[in-house]
C-alpha cells in the first residue's frame, strides 16, 4: 500500500523558481550593529530602534524551545543575513507604477492580482519580497473608507501612535525565543487599522515571498479592528527551492476591540524541502489575537509547506462573551514536520471557543496537533469544543495529538474529540472501480476530510487550498 | 463479451482461483454460487483489478481487450462494474461529488466532455427516484451512515449512472431485507438488455428468485465444477453444496 501511495505523491513544488533581481543583502551575522543598520535602512525613529534593542537583549538570554515534536539542527543565527532588499526598492518607489516590473511579475506569476483593474480585484494586496514591502494595492479606495492598509515600515512613520500603542501588546517582545528574535530584527509585514463601526469594503491580503538565498524573513503583522468593525484578511507565502534551510520567524498580532470581528486566513506554502528532506523553510511563528467584549477572532489555516512548522495561532478571550475560533488543515509529506495547533485562553465570562484541526500525514512525515484550552477563574460559563482528526496516508508517517486542558472554573465546559483514520485500500479501490484514477481519488478523499475547515475559507482561497492540497499530494498515495 | 480461460490467482500467497473458465455473452445473466471460501468474491475482485490479488495464470478477454493488462480504473472505464458486498464510506465527500467525478472519468475515457453540473444534478435526481432514494441522499457523504439497504441502493444508483457493459454483483443480497432486495432486484432487472451482461455472485438461491439467471455455475475450490440452467440453483437449495462435491467426486 505504501509503495502504491508513494508513486502518486511525487510532488512538484510549483512556486520554486527564483526571481532574477539585484539585491542588497547585508552580510550574515547578528549583533546590535546589525539591528541599528536594519533600523537605519528603514529610516526608523529612535523609539523603534530602542524597542528592537530591548528585544534583542532579552533574546540573548533566552533558550530555543525544545518541547515541540520536531527535530532539526539548531540554526546558526550568525550565518544568516537579516536584511535583503531588491536594489530597486532602495529608492522607495512612491506608487506601484514606479516598482520594478520584474518584482510585480513575480507576484503575477504566483497568481496574485497586482493590478487594481484586474477581475479578481475584490482583494487588496500587500506584497512583501524578502525584507521589504514592494507595494500595496487599493490603498486609496481603502483610505476613503477610513481603512489603513500599508506595510508595517510605513506605519511606523505615518501612524506612530497606533504602532506604539499596539505593537507588542498581544505578543510581548520577550514572549518566546522566536518572538524576541523577530521583535529585534523584523523587516516587513502588514499593518491594518479598521476604524470604529467600519466594515472593511474588501478582503485584505499579504503575500510573502522569500527570494534571496541564505536570508531569513522576519514578518511582522499588526491588525487592529476598532470597536464594532469587521475585517477579513488573507496571508499567502512561497519561496524558491534551495538546498539549504531558510528561516521564517513571524509575529502576527490581532487586536479586536469591543464588538469587532477579525477573520484571519493563511495558506502557507513555503518550500517544504525535496523528497529526501533536503532544504526547505523553518517556519517558527507566533500568532495571537486579543479579543475584547463580544468580539470575535477566527483563525483559519491551511499549512502545506515548510520543512519544519512550529505555529500556534491563539486567542486571548479577555472580554466577556468574546469568541475564538481555530480551523486548521496541516498536511505533511516527504520528511516535513509540523507541530501546530492553538491556544484558547478564556479570561472573560461566557467566552466561547471552537477548535477544528485536521492533520494529514503522508510518506515519512510527522504531524502533531498541540493545543491548550485554558479556563481561568473568571471564565464563568465559558465553553470550548475541540475536534482533532488525523488522516494517515501510507504506513511510514506519524500523527500525534497533544491536547492540554486547564480548567480553573467549575462552570466552564470543555469538550474534546479526536479521531485517527487511514486512507484505506477499500476507499481507493471503490474510487478506481468507478473509473477515478488514484491521484484524483486521494485528493478527493483528503478534500472530503478537510471539508469542515475549507468551508471557513473565503471562496477564492478555498479553491486554491483544494488545488494546493492536490499538488502537495501528487505522488503521495499508498 | 467476457471470456475467462484457466484463471489462477493468489491472495497473500494462498491460491484462491485454480483454473477457472467462464464465457459470458452479451445480454446473458450468469449466477455464480458456491460455499464460503470457494473464491466467489475473489473472482469479482480479480476481474475488477484490485491490488493485492495476484494473477498467476490464465487469460481474460473483455470485449476484445486483455483485461488483466489494464489498471483498475481502466477496466471500469471500459465498462466493467463491480457492485460491492460491503460498500465503504468516504467521509466528507458528497455522493454528488463522487458520482460526478465517476461519471466524468468514464465519459472522459470515451472522449466525451464532462457533464455540466446542472445536467448532472438533473440526471442524478431522476435516477435517485428510480431506486427510491430521497434527493437529499446526494448531499450526504459517500455511504456515510447509510443503512445496509441504502448502501446497496447507492451501488445500484452508480450502476444506472455509469451504464456499464458488464455488471458483477458481489453478494448483493447480504444484509438486505426482503423489501430492499425487491427494490434492488427491480433496479437490476430494469437494466437488463440484449447488450448488457451480469455476473451475479451469491451464496443463497433466494436472490435468483428475483434476478432470474440464464446460467448457474457452482464454484468450489477455485474452479467451476458444475454448470447448468436456472434449475441447478434449486437443486442446490434442496441438497446443499455437499451434494455437488459428492456428485463431482
Amino acid at each position: 500500500m505504501s509503495e502504491q501511495f508513494d508513486q502518486y505523491l511525487k510532488s512538484e513544488y510549483a512556486a520554486g523558481w527564483v526571481t532574477d533581481v539585484e539585491s542588497l543583502t547585508i552580510p550574515p551575522g547578528l549583533n546590535e550593529d546589525v539591528i541599528r543598520l536594519i533600523s537605519a535602512k528603514k529610516h526608523e525613529p529612535e523609539w523603534m530602534l530602542e524597542w528592537r534593542l530591548k528585544a534583542y537583549r532579552g533574546w540573548l538570554e533566552m533558550q530555543e524551545p525544545k518541547w515541540a515534536h520536531v527535530k532539526y539542527p539548531k540554526p546558526d543565527f550568525q550565518a544568516l543575513s537579516y536584511y535583503s532588499s531588491p536594489k530597486s526598492m532602495e529608492d522607495r518607489p512612491q506608487s506601484l507604477d514606479e516598482v520594478d516590473p520584474e518584482l510585480l511579475r513575480t507576484y503575477e506569476k504566483l497568481g496574485i492580482p497586482v493590478h487594481e483593474q484586474e477581475v479578481l480585484a475584490g482583494v487588496a494586496v500587500d506584497m512583501v519580497f524578502d525584507s521589504v514591502s514592494v507595494g500595496t494595492t487599493f490603498r486609496q479606495k481603502l483610505k476613503d473608507a477610513g481603512v489603513i492598509f500599508c506595510s508595517i515600515s510605513e506605519a511606523v512613520h505615518e501612524y506612530p501612535e497606533l504602532v506604539k500603542k499596539y505593537l507588542g501588546s498581544v505578543v510581548p517582545q520577550k514572549d518566546n525565543f522566536y518572538a524576541a528574535l523577530n521583535s529585534a530584527v523584523f523587516s516587513d509585514g502588514s499593518f491594518v487599522y479598521i476604524p470604529k463601526g467600519v466594515r472593511c469594503p474588501m478582503e485584505l491580503s499579504t503575500y510573502f515571498r522569500i527570494n534571496e538565498a541564505k536570508t531569513g524573513q522576519f514578518e511582522r503583522t499588526l491588525i487592529i479592528a476598532d470597536e464594532g468593525s469587521q475585517v477579513s484578511y488573507l496571508e499567502g507565502c512561497t519561496a524558491p527551492m534551495r538546498d539549504e534551510n531558510q528561516l521564517h520567524a513571524a509575529v502576527v498580532e490581532l487586536v479586536a476591540l469591543d464588538d469587532a470581528d477579525i477573520k484571519y486566513s493563511t495558506v502557507q506554502n513555503w518550500y517544504p524541502g525535496d523528497e529526501n528532506g533536503k532544504g526547505g523553510i523553518y517556519n517558527f511563528v507566533t500568532k495571537r489575537g486579543l479579543a475584547m467584549n463580544r468580539s470575535k477572532i477566527s483563525w483559519t489555516q491551511v499549512e502545506t509547506g515548510s520543512a519544519v512548522t512550529w505555529k500556534y495561532p491563539s486567542c486571548i478571550l479577555k472580554g466577556d462573551d468574546s469568541i475564538g475560533e481555530f480551523y486548521s488543515v496541516a498536511l505533511t509529506s516527504n520528511y516535513q514536520q509540523a507541530d501546530t495547533g492553538t491556544k484558547m485562553i478564556h479570561l472573560g465570562k461566557n467566552t466561547r471557543s471552537t477548535i477544528i484541526a485536521k492533520g494529514i500525514s503522508a510518506k515519512n512525515s510527522e504531524n502533531s496537533y498541540r493545543g491548550l484550552v485554558k479556563m481561568n477563574p473568571g471564565a464563568e460559563g465559558a465553553r470550548n469544543y475541540t475536534q482533532c482528526d488525523s488522516l494517515l496516508i501510507g504506513d511510514q508517517c506519524g500523527a500525534h495529538t497533544f491536547p492540554y486542558i486547564e480548567s480553573k472554573n467549575p462552570t466552564a465546559v470543555v469538550e474534546h474529540e479526536a479521531t485517527t483514520s487511514k486512507v484505506s485500500d477499500d476507499q481507493m479501490f471503490l474510487c478506481q472501480q468507478r473509473g477515478i484514477d488514484p491521484e484524483k481519488a486521494v485528493s478527493m478523499i483528503v478534500n472530503g476530510f478537510c471539508k469542515d475547515v475549507f468551508k471557513e475559507l473565503p471562496m477564492e482561497f478555498a479553491v486554491e487550498a483544494g488545488k494546493l492540497l492536490e499538488v502537495s499530494l501528487e505522488g503521495a498515495v499508498g | 463479451m467476457l471470456n475467462i480461460k484457466n484463471l489462477q490467482a493468489k491472495v497473500e500467497e494462498k491460491t484462491i482461483l485454480n483454473g477457472l473458465n467462464l464465457e459470458v455473452k452479451p445480454g446473458e445473466v450468469h449466477a455464480i454460487m458456491g460455499p464460503n471460501g470457494a473464491g466467489k468474491s475473489t473472482l469479482g475482485h480479480v476481474l475488477a483489478g484490485r491490488d493485492g490479488y495476484e494473477v498467476t495464470g490464465g487469460e481474460v478477454d473483455f470485449e476484445g481487450r486483455d483485461l488483466l493488462d489494464m489498471e483498475a480504473e481502466e477496466r471500469a472505464q471500459s465498462g466493467l462494474f463491480l457492485a460491492f458486498q460491503y460498500p465503504v464510506e468516504i467521509p466528507g465527500v458528497s455522493n454528488m461529488e463522487f458520482l460526478k467525478a465517476s461519471v466524468d472519468a468514464i465519459r472522459a475515457s470515451r472522449g466525451q466532455d464532462a457533464m455540466t453540473s446542472m445536467d448532472f444534478i438533473k440526471l442524478a435526481r431522476e435516477r435517485c427516484k428510480a431506486v427510491d432514494l430521497p434527493q437529499d441522499f446526494l448531499k450526504r457523504g459517500v455511504n456515510e451512515g447509510f443503512s445496509g439497504g441504502e448502501k446497496k441502493r447507492n451501488e445500484l444508483l452508480q450502476m444506472m449512472l455509469l451504464e456499464p457493459k458488464l455488471c458483477i454483483l458481489d453478494e448483493t443480497d447480504s444484509g438486505l431485507d426482503i423489501d430492499a432486495l425487491q427494490v434492488v432486484a427491480d433496479g437490476v432487472n430494469a437494466l437488463r438488455n440484449p447488450e448488457r451482461s451480469f455476473i451475479v455472485v451469491t451464496h443463497y438461491q433466494r436472490l435468483l428468485d428475483y434476478i432470474v439467471p440464464d446460467y448457474v455455475h457452482v464454484l468450489s475450490k477455485g474452479r467451476i465444477i458444475k454448470s447448468g440452467g436456472r434449475e441447478l440453483a434449486l437443486e442446490l437449495e434442496k441438497h446443499g453444496y455437499g451434494w455437488i462435491d459428492e456428485e463431482v467426486a
